[in-house]
Parts: C-alpha cells; structure tokens; sequence
C-alpha cells in the first residue's frame, strides 16, 4: 500500500528505525547470499591452487606453490583456465579470472570481495606426496568414497546413488500417504475428526530427526527385518521408511493448503452435476489442486534428500554403488554430517564435503525456486486469471 | 438425472466409491497410528527412566550411566541464545514485510523468496555455513582483532547463531501471520488520530502481535532443541565435565546425545535404557512446545 502518511516523518528517530527495521529485512537475503559465498568458498579450495585461496593482502609469504600439482578439472567447476594476467603462477597453473560468472564473488582478488581469509589453510598431509596422483574430477566420478586411506577416493557416485534411492524409497511412500491423508482430511472426514487428525500429523513435523532415526534404528530396523529376513538391519528401505516419516507432514500440510483453497464452486458444481463427493473428490478437486499438490511433492524431495540425521541412523551408511534397496545406503547429508567431525579443516577431504554441501543448497535451492516462481504461478493463474 | 442418485450407481462403482474413501481413512490413520507408536514405545520403554536423578545428575563412565543434566542445560543456554539472536530479526522482518513493504515490490518480492528458500535449506548445509562463516570466518576474525584464541572454535555462541539462522523463517512466517490477524480497523484508526506509522506499529500492532511473537518464539526453540545435523560441527561436544560457563565454551546437546548414545557408544545395547529416557524428554520438550505454539495459534485464528 502506498504511504499516505509519509510526510508525518518529522522526528528523525522514526524515521531511523523504520529504515533499520528495512535494514533488518534484508537479513534473510544477507544470510542466502553468505551460504552462496561460504559453502562455495571453502568447497572451492578443491578447485583452485592454494595460492588464491589464501588472501594476497593477508599472507606475505604468498610463493608459488610448486608442489601444488595442477590437475585437470572437467566442466563442473568451469574454473577460468587462460593465464589473464601476468602473476607468479606457475606454468599450467589456473589463473583466477575475475570475469569468471561461476564464482564472481568469492575469490576476487582485484576487488577484495573476499575478505581477508584469516585462518591459513593447513597443508594436506595427503596431498603432499600421494603415492598415486588422480585428477580431481576423475576421483569425484569414480565409484568409490573412501576419505581415508593412502589414495584417498572421492567417487561420490555411490553417495549420489545411495540419496536418490532413499529418497525415492522415501516419497514413494509419504506422498501417497501424505496426499491421501489430505484429502481425506479436507473432504471425507468430520468436523471433530478433522480437528484431531490435522493437528496430530502437524505435530510430526515437529519430531526432532533425531528422534525419529533412533525409532528407526530400534524399532522400524528390527520390524522390517522381521519381515523381510534380510541380512542387513540397516538398509535402504529402513532409511526410506524414516526419510517418509520426515517427508509425511510436509506433503500432507501443504497438499492440504492447495485442496482447501481450491474454489468451493467448483466442489458445488461437480456435486450439482451429479457427481458423488468421492468423485468430486478424486476426479475435480485434485486436478484442480494439482500444481500444488505437486509443490508439496518437491518440497518433500527436498526434505528427503538434505535430511541428515535420519539418513546417518537408518540406512546402514556403507557407500555402495547399489540400487537394490535391501542394501545398505548413504547419503550425501548423511556423508557430511558422519565424516566432517573428523576431517582436518582445509584438507582436501574437507573441500569435498563442502562440495557435497554445495551440491545440497543447489539442488533445494533450486527446487524451492521451481516452486516459488513456477508452480505457484500456475496455480494462481489457475484461480485468479480466468 | 434421476431424484435418487445413489441408488443409480451400480455397484462396483459404489464399491469404487467406498474403497476410494477407505484409502483416504486408511492413510491418515495409518500416519497418526505411527505417530501413535512412536510416542508409545518411548514412553513405554523411557518412562521408567526418566527420574529426578537422571535429570539432574551428570553422566557418568562415559556416557553409560548417569543423567543429562548437562546435555538439558546445554540445550536450553542454546536455544536461548538462539532466541536472543534471533527472533528480534525474525519480528523486524516480518514488521517490514507486514507493514511497510508494498507487496509487489522487488525488495518484499526477494526477501519472501529468500525466507522460502532459507524454510528449505537442509539443516546440514546450515552446520557448514556454521563452520565457514561462523567459526572460521567471524569467529577467527575476532579472534584476529582482539588478540584472543577463543572465538575460532567451534562454541555455543556459533551454534546459536547458526540456529537462529535456521529458525528465522519460522520467527518470520509466525510473527507475520500474527500480525495480520490485527485489524486493518486498528490501524487506521490509530492514524485518523494523528499517530505516525511508527507509533501505530509501536503503540497498537504490536501489543497485539505478542501472542503471535511468543508463537514464532516457542516454534523456533522446539525447532532448535531438537536439531541435531545444523550444530554437530559447531561448537557441540559429546561430553563435558562441568556446564558451559562462557558463550566460547563448547556444550552438550539432547539430541546429540541420543545420536552418541544410539550411534557411536562401545556398548549400545547397554545403554539403551538411556537411549529410550532421553528420547522421550527431548519428545516430551518438543512435542510441549509446539502442542503450546499450535494451541495459542488456533485460538489466534479464531478470533
């Protein structure tokens, strides 16, 4: 609404606060912007020489780093390989460039977007003379994850398969059961049964992780071996069963919001025509509501797969380039938040993790934005355009 | 059309019909009979533990016996800390985005996109943020400035921070949809009286926005108290001797304890009494503050 009042501002005072309390404001998109810049930036300590990581104006002692062997890095990283400018690096050494678009704001030593890196990057003890020497994006598309060791392996394609199959374990399960619940709740179930039912599947959401991975862990394990007599206790599905469990009550609370709010003429006209309310049901309103529905599905893949502590207690956590989802699985999430209590801070393994870290706020970044921007859209459009 | 519908449909279609609905029952109880199980096996087998003793006393012999009087501590120094850090940024945010912005705005337009996508950020990518800007960045840069060794370490100040920047978009969303439930009449009336946009917002919104606030406040700490993956790096530690005496010290946490009791302890079938008492004070916690905060927000919705 516009400010008809704006010419009240005669004390200084408020006008100060309101314009901190817009200050303030930004403070969401401040904190998405510092986890861009972070996470990237110590992930990125994989990709570039030592040398940038460490800010010029802070370390004197900025040599060239010779053994800092240049590897070859494939397409992901996109770092700038042409040598721009005259510095002291190394013949094949990747040069920063500040037209790079990947990574505009991180490592910019010409404009000291980065502030001064203060802790000095620890040389990697592993890094130093490793017996054998494997290119960076070969060992990150290798098929085996094994940080520790010799030759340390990065290959997070087990990592990879390991999330997708627990995820997919995991919303195969909840978004059926959320969405049924939803439907149920917002047109079959009485008044007093709604009024129990909703608040109690909301209150799921509000189970620590924690809590429900220890139940799968003691309970849901011991049950689903029952079942299925498998030899492992800790397995894909025991995961997917406890990812659902996180997945359940965002489905179902937002899956809820887009029936509801689907116009309740339509739900009168499809029972004026004829229609029972089942049909009416199944047949007009969840159509209707499908953008939704369909945003309540991606939001809890995206629960699914950044969930951490469910996937470390549940699923086994053996990085095995298997899709039998009796095997044991692990997870990204699951991958940092078990290796990065003991990782050396600045190692490579290190940078790795942050690189998975990455890989998370991408893709829940992106599937928010798909949300946010498109399905959202749609569905207005559905019911206020026409 | 014939007057009796109902009698018109053939039979496998009211069977179709009838099964249709049964699903629909079936999930929804299926869900709440979990949830039902859940609560039921940890009261079942941590009420008996759960006594003064093991709540006021230390853990003992590495973490086997004992009680969680630190981790308890622990956890409530965290979250309010955390609160302290973060709901006042929380309210501002959704005064501006309640108050002043105008709606279609490019600035209101990105700081709603932000809060959404902070909502799905997964926790874990909170604890590195935590670890990189926090510990390493800020916590090293004081530590730079001040000629002390004490910021650059993982501590319980960093931890809050870190929570608090993950319970922001609940402060957010709770705060604000409190404050649309004040009456726009409220507010006009306020500056047909002559009062400035600050006192109305001051003097009149806000009074009525507390319940909404203390809504946000309790869903945040419930939220806090019971995330494990955003703090594991940050400043959490498995055991500890005395409770934290400074915002640099590293502290205990319920539901990091539980991970170390169920996950990482030599003998786990062996401290599985513990597993199952603490477990069910860390639901008990959580589970009391949001049945709170869901209370107070359907009465809110009422009015």
């Amino acid at each position: 609404m516009s400010n008809p009042f704006r010419s009240k501002h005669t004390h200084w005072g408020e006008w100060i606060a309101e314009w901190s309390i817009r200050l303030v404001a930004s403070a969401s998109i401040v904190v998405i912007f510092l986890i861009f810049v972070f996470v990237f930036r110590e992930a990125s300590s994989l990709f570039i020489p030592k040398k940038f990581v460490e800010a010029p104006s802070l370390s004197a002692t900025s040599s060239p780093n010779a053994e800092m062997v240049p590897e070859t890095y494939g397409e992901e990283p996109a770092v700038a390989e042409t040598p721009t400018s005259g510095e002291e690096g190394a013949p094949g050494q990747f040069i920063y460039s500040p037209k790079n678009p990947h990574y505009p704001e991180i490592y910019n030593p010409d404009t000291g977007l980065l502030p001064a890196d203060i802790d000095v990057v620890p040389a990697d003890p592993e890094a130093e003379a490793p017996p054998v020497q494997i290119g960076l994006t070969e060992n990150l598309t290798s098929n085996v994850w094994q940080p520790v060791g010799e030759v340390p392996k990065f290959g997070i394609i087990p990592l990879l398969i390991g999330t997708a199959k627990t995820t997919i374990i995991a919303i195969l399960i909840g978004a059926p059961l959320g969405i049924l619940a939803a439907l149920y709740v917002a047109f079959f179930a009485k008044r007093w049964v709604r009024e129990i039912v909703k608040p109690a599947i909301e209150l799921l959401a509000g189970f620590p992780s924690v809590v429900i991975g220890f139940f799968c862990l003691v309970t849901v394990a011991s049950f689903v071996q029952d079942i299925t007599g498998l030899p492992y206790r800790l397995n894909a599905i025991v995961g997917g069963i406890g990812l659902s469990l996180a997945v359940i009550p965002i489905v179902f609370s937002i899956a809820e919001d887009a029936l509801s709010s689907v116009p309740k003429s339509l739900h009168e006209a499809s029972l004026a025509l004829g229609s029972t309310e089942w049909q009416t049901a199944y047949r007009v309103m969840l159509p209707a509501a499908a953008p939704g529905v369909f945003a309540a599905v991606l939001l809890g893949v995206g629960r699914a797969f950044g969930e951490t502590m469910i996937a470390i207690m549940a699923t086994g956590n053996a990085p095995l380039s298997s899709w039998s989802p009796f095997e044991p699985a692990r997870t990204v999430a699951a991958t940092i938040g078990s290796e990065m209590g003991e990782v050396v801070w600045g190692s490579e393994h290190y940078g790795v993790l942050f690189f998975l870290g990455v890989l998370l706020f991408v893709v829940s970044f992106g599937l928010n934005a798909i949300t946010e921007l498109y399905v959202k859209k749609r569905f207005i459009k559905r019911f206020q355009g026409q | 059309m014939m007057p009796n519908a109902a009698h018109s449909v053939p039979l496998p279609k009211r069977l179709l019909g009838f099964f249709a609905v049964l699903i629909a029952a079936t999930a929804a109880f299926a869900v709440i009979g979990v949830i039902l199980g859940m609560v039921g096996t940890f009261v079942f087998n941590g009420g008996s533990g759960v006594t003064w003793t093991f709540l006021s006393e230390f853990p003992r012999n590495s973490n086997t016996e004992g009680g969680i009087w630190p981790a308890l501590a622990g956890t409530t120094f965290l979250v309010l800390l955390m609160t302290i850090l973060g709901v006042p940024i929380g309210t501002a945010t959704a005064i501006y985005l309640s108050e002043f912005a105008r709606q279609d705005s490019w600035f209101a337009r990105s700081v709603r996109f932000a809060v959404n996508t902070l909502a799905g950020v997964p926790s874990i990518v909170f604890g590195l943020f935590g670890v990189g800007f926090f510990v390493q960045f800020m916590g090293s840069g004081i530590d730079g400035f001040l000629g002390t060794s004490s910021f650059g370490d993982g501590s319980l100040i960093w931890a809050s921070a870190t929570l608090a920047v993950l319970t922001l978009p609940v402060v957010i969303v709770s705060v604000e949809e409190s404050l649309r439930t004040v009456p726009r009449d409220l507010r006009e009336a306020s500056l047909a009286l002559g009062a400035t946009r600050w006192q109305t917002i001051t003097k009149v919104v806000l009074p009525n926005a507390v319940t909404g606030i203390l809504t946000g406040s309790i869903l945040a700490v419930g939220r806090g108290a019971g995330e494990v993956a955003a703090i594991i790096f940050v400043g959490v530690t498995y055991s500890s001797e005395s409770l934290p005496s400074a915002v640099t010290e590293k502290f205990m946490h319920l539901g990091y304890h539980l991970f170390v009791l169920s996950t990482q302890s030599p003998d786990v079938d062996k401290t599985l009494p513990l597993q199952y008492a603490t477990t069910l004070v860390l639901l008990g916690l959580t589970f009391l503050l949001n049945l709170t905060a869901i209370l107070i927000r359907s009465r809110l919705r009422k009015r």
